[in-house]
């Protein structure tokens, strides 16, 4: 098959947890990445030596093991600064994950009435909800861009919802629903025209294609580490060191001030600004030594590779009678991870079959209610590929759903 | 691991959840809720109508609209067989013995003379991502009697 890493079966040892099997003696078929990847050994080697030699708390232990702990933090900054291709490594605040990057966002960028914040329908609800609070908070007007039936936003009101009041333009770089893979560097632009700040959010985009800061041109995106082949517990905003220093402090604490009195306190500049307290050190370490390892594979081809399987996916899924595929069936205009529905069956009941098979998938809304609702759909089933999967993985989830139908005497 | 799934969707559930009984919301009806699963999505709304008998309360109608999977969509078919035209303190005994079944871990074991086809749902309780679908409806029902037993009181 066309596309495929070339040496995927080195690429699979990489990855322990795809040797065991499951309940029954079956062998584990991981389709639910774009829900959280698995992690290769170097990731764990990394944040083990970590533990077992360097530990230490960073930036104010005064000791060789603090020295060696805050090394390794920063140099994870470092790997993540050279992952976004983002002019200074003074950009790159780590956070807990996207969701936390998200909300510090909408906590700290200032709105009044008047003002409006534009978002998508087919966003995650960390990029709703975090959005329609501060809207609330700030009397401001809360809009969205809707969805095409094929999956693409619909661009065709664009004039109309971004104006000379938006302050935020956020939206999804590729739907972890629909898929679909969005025109970041033209809504960016859009954005940049009428003076308001983008917002973009990578958390299914930065595993598996190019994320260029420079090249899209955003002003803020975000992403979170255990999608990535990191741990959780660990995400980035990356923002224009311009504006993250413009904006007000998040949370206050050790490790975000400059010097602190009992009357007032003044910050320090970013990313520690935004770093308040102790952060997840090895947490950290470990998302450094994840992106290092993606720019080894080569994001160019980790994403040809995410598009002949899912390419593979879509043709296999298509095959099975009563499925339908939400989101664009184009596999070039797509992510990895493809949502679909089987006639006759809840997603519940396909994901139990298919785990008792040892093919993991995920089933629900994928935290995207509004997305489903847009299409008339309650939940879904979703498989996920990633760098790691195989055909033959995208076949034994085809026979389980075939196998799902018989069971539920569908058809 | 074929046995398992089997023991989960036991020919009971798949027939209630192709032929779900007393479903449609009807009137009259004192209470009406609507519950969800937010980890999935599933949904009910359910109505009430209780009646006075000799000895208290009884449960006159249960009415619901539900979407979600089979096992939550056979709980709630289940629930209305066994608790409608029942008092209500025998109702909410039953509730509470369905309530220990899914809370068990797979170690209780069932009583059919109470539970009757509720014991099919025996399997679900070695699922623990499943026994909330079980559950739904049987939450719903015990809110929404609770809160037409209050209002009678009030009214």
């Amino acid at each position: 098959m066309e596309g495929l890493l070339p040496d995927l079966d080195v690429i699979r040892k990489d990855f322990p947890i795809l040797e065991r099997t499951l309940a029954g003696g079956v062998p584990l078929v991981y389709l639910d990445s774009a829900n959280t990847s698995q992690k290769p050994q170097v990731v764990i080697d990394t944040m083990v030596d970590h533990l077992e030699r360097h530990n230490a708390n960073i930036a104010r232990a005064m000791h060789q093991l603090g020295a060696e702990s805050t090394e390794a933090y920063e140099a994870a900054r470092d790997h993540v600064t050279a992952f976004l291709n983002a002019p200074s490594r003074n950009e790159v605040v780590f956070t807990k994950n996207a969701t936390e990057a998200l909300n510090l966002l909408a906590r700290t960028i200032e709105l009044s009435p008047g003002d409006n914040v534009v978002i998508t329908e087919m966003e995650h609800h960390s990029n709703i909800v975090s959005w329609q609070l501060a809207c609330e908070r700030a009397g401001a007007e809360l809009r969205w861009f809707g969805l095409t039936d094929d999956g693409h936003l619909d661009l065709s009101n664009a004039d109309q919802l971004v104006d000379e009041n938006t302050k935020v333009l956020a939206f999804t770089w590729v739907s972890n629903m629909l898929g679909t893979i969005n025109p970041v560097a033209d809504l960016c632009a859009r954005a940049k025209a009428v003076g308001a700040y983008s917002v973009i959010d990578a958390s299914q985009a930065a595993p598996q294609l190019p994320v260029d800061v420079q090249a899209v041109d955003c002003d803020f995106l975000v992403f979170t580490g255990h999608k990535v082949c990191g741990p959780t517990g660990i995400g980035v905003l990356w923002g224009r060191e311009s504006l993250l220093n413009e904006l007000p402090p998040f949370h206050g604490g050790g490790e975000m001030i400059e010097t602190v009195t009992m009357a007032r306190s003044t910050y320090a500049r970013a990313p520690h600004r935004f770093e308040a307290g102790t952060p997840p050190i090895v947490e950290a370490v470990g998302l450094g030594a994840a992106v290092d390892y993606l720019r080894h594979v080569g994001l160019d081809a980790i994403h040809r590779h995410e598009q002949a399987i899912t390419a593979y996916a879509l043709e296999g899924l298509q095959s099975v009678p009563g499925v339908t595929v939400l989101g664009p069936l184009d596999a070039a205009q797509r992510g990895g991870a493809i949502s679909f529905e089987l006639d006759g069956v809840h997603p519940h009941d396909i994901a139990q079959v298919l785990d008792s098979r040892g093919v993991a998938v995920r089933a629900g809304h994928h935290c995207a209610k509004p997305a489903h609702a847009r299409f008339g759909v309650q939940s879904s089933t979703r498989m996920s590929s990633y760098l790691y999967t195989t055909p033959a993985e995208i076949d034994a989830l085809v026979e389980g759903l075939h196998h799902t139908r018989s069971y539920f005497k569908v058809g | 691991m074929s046995t398992d799934l089997d023991a989960l969707y036991q020919e009971i559930i798949l027939d209630h959840y192709k032929n779900p009984h007393h479903k449609g919301l009807r009137d009259p009806f004192e209470s009406e809720v609507h519950h969800v699963n937010p980890t999935c999505g599933d949904e009910v709304t359910l109505r009430v109508h209780l009646s006075d008998g000799a000895d208290g309360p009884v449960v006159e109608d249960v009415s619901y609209d539900s979407v979600g999977c089979s096992i939550s969509q056979a709980s709630a078919s289940v629930l209305t067989d066994l608790v409608i035209g029942k008092p209500v303190d025998e109702a909410m005994t039953i509730h509470q013995t369905f309530l220990e079944l899914m809370q068990g871990k797979g170690q209780v074991e069932p009583d059919e003379d109470v539970l009757e086809d509720g014991i099919a749902f025996a399997g679900v309780a070695k699922f623990p991502a499943r026994v909330k679908c079980a559950l739904l409806s049987w939450m719903a029902w015990k809110d929404a009697t609770t809160q037409a037993q209050t209002e009678g009181e009030t009214a």
